[in-house]
């Protein structure tokens, strides 16, 4: 016969200040744990978004970021002759090259400069992101001090509005139109006209060839083809492929980061949970000794026991991931350690997520409760009944 | 003396399993707290050992960009200017790009005497200067790669691009704790004369100038003078104190820095839930105690003394236990770390910090119970022994 349910939250509401403080330290915890797991999901859905496995980036051989690499002219031209590039729906091959360099710009209502990735573009530029699209104004024209802002540019930076201007590269540069990339990486980009930003910048060389494949199978030939002809020295590899290896540290600094933080609070909150129980425990000993002399059974006692802890578990876990929730509303944008440039990602919560924190919560409870509830089940019935 | 020792038997004997457990607590949450604020206080170290007599001059586009050398000769014209250095980042990997530590291709006479920080042994630095091939590289870096004086280290260029040989001339410790021990610098006219064969557009290029200048005072004067003298040039320069320079770079990760921070407010509170509920079920259990020693004719500050003394007897020896592991743990965590961090030690700032957090943590805790304590009636609290 198993002791009713009623009985293990009834003892919980008995003791209202010990029960929320319990409940407190282990929503902080699950609070925690939720919110790492969900910045770790936003930094890689803005970089694995940000690339489309149908395009292949070039990048000179050795270098690691578009903003190291370099490729001269003659090169980017071989490369965009190749027979794999799909066609453009403008007619010719949907390829562009890009240069791509920072600037410092000062964020709004700052003092202090952060590092901004301008990105020159061609004609195809635009057809090969689907995801970027300009929500205001208008696209630059080629050959004019035009640009465009990403929306996380044009929110956070001085200058970075529609009408506004930005001045780098010894010229004023006009903000003509607001681009949205969802939560992609362009979103923290400038756009300008390639040829116009070599110029300004005295530069003689891109920084990468994009292209749209014909077929994601044709990679290695086009691999293939880069290695053998001795002129070119590059290397090209899957876009979504090249911004999750951009990641790379940041990725592994909040895992760890995670990891280390997890495991040191839920521990925490595990003893936490422990002395509230065994306290429960001790409380009632000649309660127990009761239910027992009425005959409810050792695993019943261990069961009520065990629900108890568990509510507690999981009131935490749904306490702090109501709080893990709100964070949603908020961006974080800081600076890549790898390419130095800025990066605006958000929280996010997926479904997943919300699963293994209360999961989390759950085992918090159990591992709380587990010692309690054996010792609280093991009781001998006439000792029980005399401390009472 | 009699009540100090109630005091001890209250807060360590009477529920022996309860105060292990809530030390424990304690521990576990200062020694997260004290990890989480030496990766803080990490990530401010350079802002630290930087110097006020050292000024950096950059291009004012951003760092990707470089200056001539010829702004050497200018530099040095200015008054107060004592030294001028200069060098470029090189961004090689070594092996894998897992094994990043930072390299730089300085001119390196003028930089050693610019950091009278790093130490280096006279024989090898004059080895150091003389080979245009060789290295230093600081104690920490030779270590984990176990680099030994003569060896061949190869580079691949991720900016310069080829695989470049260096040969180790000697190896640099720091003058005190703090100073990085995990960088490779190497001669700035070796990487100079390889690409003025392979690339014109780079060449007699640098990354930065690194000035020393006579007082610290002079600094803002300096900075002005200069990126005057290359205002409307085509590379306009930006020069600020070595300080500001990494300060800028530091801000720009603020926002991770902030969710340290927060989160290391977290673990307070978590500690303070912890030794919290301890101190009300101890309190709650304890009332007709509390009754007959007000019966007994003990005063209210005497019972709010035992309650208070039991909560930071129970804190501090958490936090005295969680600071002793702070120091092995944080060890592990650099060596593990040491790419992101290149060093890694508790500050005693740090320790300070641990301390006042129990303290509060010790009277936040008791509070609720105190004031329950003493508004209790003793007649009240007597019935409930029951």
């Amino acid at each position: 016969m198993a002791v009713p349910i009623a009985y293990s939250v009834k003892n919980l509401l008995a003791r209202k200040m010990t029960t929320i403080l319990t409940i407190s330290g282990m929503a902080l915890v699950v609070f925690v744990f939720a919110s790492i797991l969900m910045m770790a999901e936003g930094l890689r859905q803005t970089l694995v978004e940000t690339g489309s496995p149908d395009n292949v980036v070039v990048i000179r051989k050795g270098s690691e970021s578009e903003v190291q690499s370099g490729i001269e002219r003659e090169k980017a031209y071989v490369i965009e002759a190749f027979p794999e590039i799909a066609p453009s729906g403008k007619g010719g091959a949907l390829s562009a090259k890009e240069i791509v360099v920072l600037i410092n710009l000062p964020r709004r209502g700052e003092e202090k400069e952060s590092h901004v990735q301008v990105r020159g573009i061609g004609d195809h530029s635009l057809e090969l992101r689907s995801q970027v699209r300009i929500v205001e104004g208008r696209m630059p024209r080629s050959g004019s001090n035009e640009i465009i802002a990403g929306r996380q540019i044009a929110e956070r930076f001085q200058g970075g509005g529609l009408g506004e201007a930005v001045r780098f590269g010894g010229r004023e540069w006009r903000i003509v139109g607001v681009f949205e990339a969802g939560s992609t990486g362009f979103s923290s980009e400038i756009w300008a006209d390639a040829d116009q930003l070599m110029q300004a910048f005295r530069r003689q060389a891109y920084s990468s060839v994009i292209f749209r494949l014909r077929s994601r199978d044709l990679l290695p030939v086009v691999q293939n083809r880069i290695e053998m002809d001795p002129r070119l020295t590059l290397d090209a590899r899957q876009e979504n492929v090249y911004y999750a290896q951009q990641s790379e540290m940041m990725a592994n600094f909040l895992r760890i980061l995670g990891i280390s933080l997890t495991v040191i609070f839920s521990l925490g909150a595990v003893i936490g949970a422990m002395i509230t129980m065994y306290a429960a425990v001790s409380n009632r000993t000649a309660e127990i000794g009761t239910l027992r002399a009425l005959g409810y059974q050792q695993r019943s006692i261990l069961a009520a026991f065990m629900t108890e802890s568990i509510f507690l578990g999981l009131s935490g876990g749904i306490a702090g991931l109501l709080f893990a929730s709100l964070l949603q509303l908020f961006t974080i944008s800081t600076v890549n350690f790898q390419t130095f440039s800025e990066l605006a990602f958000r929280f996010t919560l997926t479904p997943a997520i919300f699963l293994e924190a209360l999961a989390f919560s759950l085992v918090m409870g159990l591992a709380g409760g587990i010692l309690p509830a054996l010792r609280a089940s093991r009781m001998k019935i006439i000792e029980a009944l005399r401390t009472g | 003396m009699l009540l100090i020792k109630l005091l001890f038997k209250n807060a360590f004997l009477r529920h022996k399993l309860r105060s292990v457990l809530t030390v424990l607590g304690v521990t576990i949450a200062i020694l997260a707290f004290g990890l989480l604020r030496t990766v803080i206080t990490t990530w401010y170290l350079g802002v630290e050992t930087s110097s006020p007599t050292r000024l950096v001059t950059r291009n004012n586009v951003s760092i990707i960009f470089p200056l001539p050398l010829s702004y050497r000769e200018k530099i040095r014209q200015v008054e107060g200017v004592k030294i001028v250095s200069y060098g470029s980042w090189f961004g090689g990997v070594y092996k894998d790009k897992k094994n990043f530590f930072a390299n730089f291709a300085v001119e390196p006479r003028s930089y050693l005497e610019l950091y009278p920080e790093f130490i280096v042994p006279p024989d090898d630095k004059e080895a150091f200067l003389r080979d245009r091939r060789g290295f230093i590289a600081g104690k920490k870096l030779a270590d984990r790669f176990g680099w030994k004086k003569g060896d061949i280290v190869t580079l691949e260029g991720t900016i310069y691009p080829g695989k470049w040989d260096f040969i180790l001339r000697g190896i640099y410790r720091g003058r005190d704790v703090n100073v990085d021990e995990t960088q490779f610098f190497f001669h700035w006219d070796y990487l100079n004369e390889s690409v003025l064969k392979s690339k014109i557009s780079l060449s007699d290029q640098v990354g930065f100038y690194m000035i020393g200048i006579s007082s610290p005072g002079i600094s803002a004067q300096v900075s002005q003078e200069i990126d005057a003298m290359f205002k409307n040039s085509a590379a306009e320069t930006i020069t600020e104190t070595e300080k500001a320079f990494v300060q800028g770079f530091i801000a720009m990760s603020e926002a991770i820095i902030v969710a340290i921070q927060l989160v290391s407010l977290v673990v307070i509170l978590i500690i303070m839930a912890v030794v919290a509920n301890t101190m009300a079920m101890t309190t709650r259990e304890r009332t007709g105690e509390y009754s007959i020693l007000k019966t007994l004719g003990f005063g209210g500050g005497v019972i709010a003394l035992l309650i208070m003394g039991e909560s930071l007897l129970v804190t501090l020896s958490g936090c005295i236990l969680g600071i002793a592991l702070t120091y092995p743990i944080a060890g592990a965590f650099g060596t593990y770390l040491g790419t992101y961090f290149p060093v890694f030690s508790v500050e005693n700032e740090t320790v300070l910090l641990d301390f006042i957090a129990a303290v509060l943590v010790a009277f936040a805790a008791a509070v609720i119970p105190v004031r329950n304590a003493l508004k209790l009636r003793v007649a009240e609290g007597l019935r409930r022994i029951g």
